[in-house]
């Protein structure tokens, strides 16, 4: 098990270093610098531009900042924003347990209900339930989210008057943030109505993120398991006169959660991406809005920082997922 | 009473070019503690019949019997609830692929118990002690380390041995053996063959046993069906199927022992089995029978009295000859 997870944590450095080369670089392909987008629109003097350039060490060679970066990196040190002049890593966990929030309940939308649909999608193969699944799947899998998000705002907020357009929680209320997380804040908080709020606030975003993992979950389900309910121990688990739910839920599911298990890690990274337009559309104040704003401000640091940080989260739950399998598999846990 | 009543089950399949009969008209009583054993090629419908009486059939399957009673219940209007407390209990089967047939998932301890739990609500000491007695009684050594053990750390035999531990844990009244030794090495084949007589002797339960091979009907059964294109062929005694076969097919599966076999060349039966597309209009086997006549090629015959062992057959073989056969009588004349 240890040899497992020294191997793993190996492959893990060089794509860090990776992650860090390609965050680095790209950001300063982008035209316009961070000191000119700073002055805004009445501009500023040659002399003071070069001269802000270099304060922040923009004028040396890329590789120099580069190795620079790298240093301080190596020290722990993701370096300071230039618009708020706070350090990165500050700026990034507070935000994050927000982002957490909304794509831990989108995740959960999107298990509870594509694990379900695709188990019974594939127990009544062929069938009007099956394909209503396979083709809501698809629609929801195809649907841009920026749009999907618009659509159910107009309807949920705009028409009926259900929920809120945006923001975490109403402006009525205001306790200080001792987990971060707004859902579990509310209730702390013991005020009457804040929770509600909260979860009021939390649900469109949270449909709207989980809609395409959920569309990917029920698909790999279904075929998943239509592949396990053939198999002959799924026969042996029927010939000892179980009952389906034991032949289905425990026999069958056990070995069909193997390819799912992975695809669910695979969604994590998709919701990283899913999550700065959600967060932009419900002006949810996530690292995905935070990232979408740093990039155009050109605040490299926090771009950088950002990046970095979420590829390590990114690649943390593919560790978990790995650790995973061998849970669910034996026969991965001892090859290893 | 017979343990296990079945008359005239057909089995068909809903296929992309229509029905599919596997399984036509199989007929089988099964007294208690008999041994009878289902011979025939691959595609004979001999899994298909068994799986339809344990309710293991697809759903594309339609199964239909004027009979199909185990131990005096009736099977064909039981509900899913009473057939699961029977199947998995007292009337279970093992099958051809071992190594499949366990779930990588789970431990050999773990499965090994299930029925128990389900079918006899013993607790969990029970049925350890039960499951560890079990192992023994299969003969695989060191019991208490293998409980805890994955399928995939044991080998094509002892996989055998725990699926049998498995289906004799509730002490079943029958149990099905579905071509238990064909994915098995000769050695083990032998092993497991001796093992499922002495359960059967030891716990006095029924056995039938499905195989192809003729070797293994001739060591193990009592009683003998041969089956062919999803019909039942002939009925025996084992002594008397190999001595005197009535159906030319059962008579040119003998011929193709490789024991009996005196040319250089071993021989065979020409043709395969027939399938959905190329079922003949009269008797089945026609295409590739030696004495196949015009009558048989256009006409289904009818089963032949329990003397000529029920063969389905128009000339019945005796001693060898065909009975009633046109070229055999000019040859007598």
């Amino acid at each position: 098990m240890i040899t497992f997870l020294l191997r793993k944590l190996g492959v893990l450095i060089p794509t860090f270093f990776g992650v860090t080369l390609v965050a680095f670089i790209f950001i300063r392909l982008l035209p316009g610098d961070p000191v000119l987008l700073m002055a805004g629109e009445r501009g500023m003097s040659e002399e003071r531009h070069t001269a802000l350039m270099k304060e922040y060490g923009f004028d040396r060679p890329v590789w120099e900042q580069y190795l620079s970066y790298i240093g301080d990196l190596a020290q722990g040190d993701l370096g300071k924003s230039i618009i708020t002049k706070k350090p990165v890593t500050k700026e990034f966990f507070t935000l994050f347990p927000a982002t957490i929030e909304l794509s831990l309940c989108a995740i959960i939308i999107a298990v509870f209900i594509g694990l379900p649909a695709g188990m019974i999608a594939a127990t009544r193969r062929g069938s009007v339930f099956d394909h209503t699944v396979m083709a809501g799947a698809l629609t929801g899998y195809s649907m841009p989210i920026f749009w999907w998000g618009l659509l159910l705002i107009i309807f949920f907020s705009g028409i009926l008057g259900w929920t809120p357009v945006s923001g975490r929680i109403s402006l009525l209320y205001y306790f200080e943030p001792v987990t971060g997380f707004m859902l579990i804040d509310s209730l702390m908080s013991g005020q009457e109505g804040a929770f509600s709020s909260a979860l009021s606030h939390l649900i469109l975003p949270a449909i709207v993120l989980g809609t395409i993992p959920l569309a990917v979950i029920a698909r790999q389900t279904r075929s998943a398991m239509l592949e396990v309910l053939g198999e002959d121990y799924v026969r042996t688990a029927k010939a000892k006169g179980l009952g389906p739910g034991r032949v289905i839920g425990l026999h069958a599911l056990r070995n069909a959660m193997i390819p799912v298990i992975t695809v669910i890690g695979l969604q994590v990274g998709v919701l990283f991406a899913g999550a700065i337009l959600t967060e932009t559309i419900f002006s949810w104040p996530g690292i995905g809005k935070w990232m979408v704003d740093s990039i155009s401000r050109r605040d490299y640091p926090s771009v950088q920082g950002g990046l970095l940080l979420i590829a390590a989260v990114v690649m943390m739950v593919n560790l978990v997922v790995d650790l995973l399998y061998g849970l669910i598999n034996p026969q991965i846990r001892h090859t290893e | 009473m017979p343990l296990l009543e079945i008359q005239n089950l057909s089995v068909s399949f809903l296929t992309a070019g229509g029905q599919f009969k596997a399984v036509d008209g199989v007929t089988l009583n099964v007294e208690p503690g008999d041994i009878v054993s289902i011979v025939g090629e691959s595609g004979s419908g001999k899994s298909v019949a068994m799986l339809a009486l344990m309710g293991l059939l697809p759903w594309t399957a339609t199964v239909t019997a004027d009979v199909l009673r185990f131990d005096g219940k009736d099977m064909l209007t039981m509900d899913k609830k009473t057939r699961r407390s029977i199947v998995g209990s007292e009337m279970t089967m093992i099958f051809q692929e071992p190594m499949t047939s366990l779930n990588p998932c789970f431990t050999v301890g773990f499965q090994l118990t299930e029925s128990l739990k389900v079918h006899k609500n013993m607790d969990r000491r029970a049925c350890n002690a039960r499951a560890l007695e079990l192992l023994e009684l299969v003969g695989i050594p060191e019991p208490q380390k293998r409980l805890s053990a994955f399928p995939h750390q044991l080998s094509g035999g002892m996989s055998q041995r725990v699926m049998i531990a498995m289906a004799i844990s509730c002490n079943p009244r029958l149990l099905i053996a579905d071509e238990p030794t064909t994915a098995l090495d000769v050695t083990i084949q032998a092993q497991i063959l001796d093992l499922l007589l002495k359960l059967q002797k030891e716990q006095d339960m029924s056995l039938i046993l499905i195989t192809h091979d003729m070797g293994v009907v001739a060591e193990t059964a009592e009683r003998v069906v041969v089956q062919y294109a999803g019909q039942q062929v002939e009925k025996q005694e084992v002594r008397g199927l190999f001595s005197n076969p009535h159906h030319p097919y059962t008579s040119a599966l003998l011929a193709s022992l490789p024991e009996r076999s005196q040319a250089r060349k071993l021989p065979s039966i020409p043709g395969v089995v027939p399938g959905q597309f190329d079922r003949p209009e009269g008797c089945l086997f026609s295409p590739r029978c030696s004495f196949a006549t015009e009558l048989c090629r256009t006409t289904p015959p009818k089963v032949a009295s329990h003397e000529m062992g029920r063969a389905l057959c128009h000339y019945p073989l005796a001693e060898g000859l065909p009975v009633g056969h046109p070229e055999n009588r000019e040859a007598a004349a």
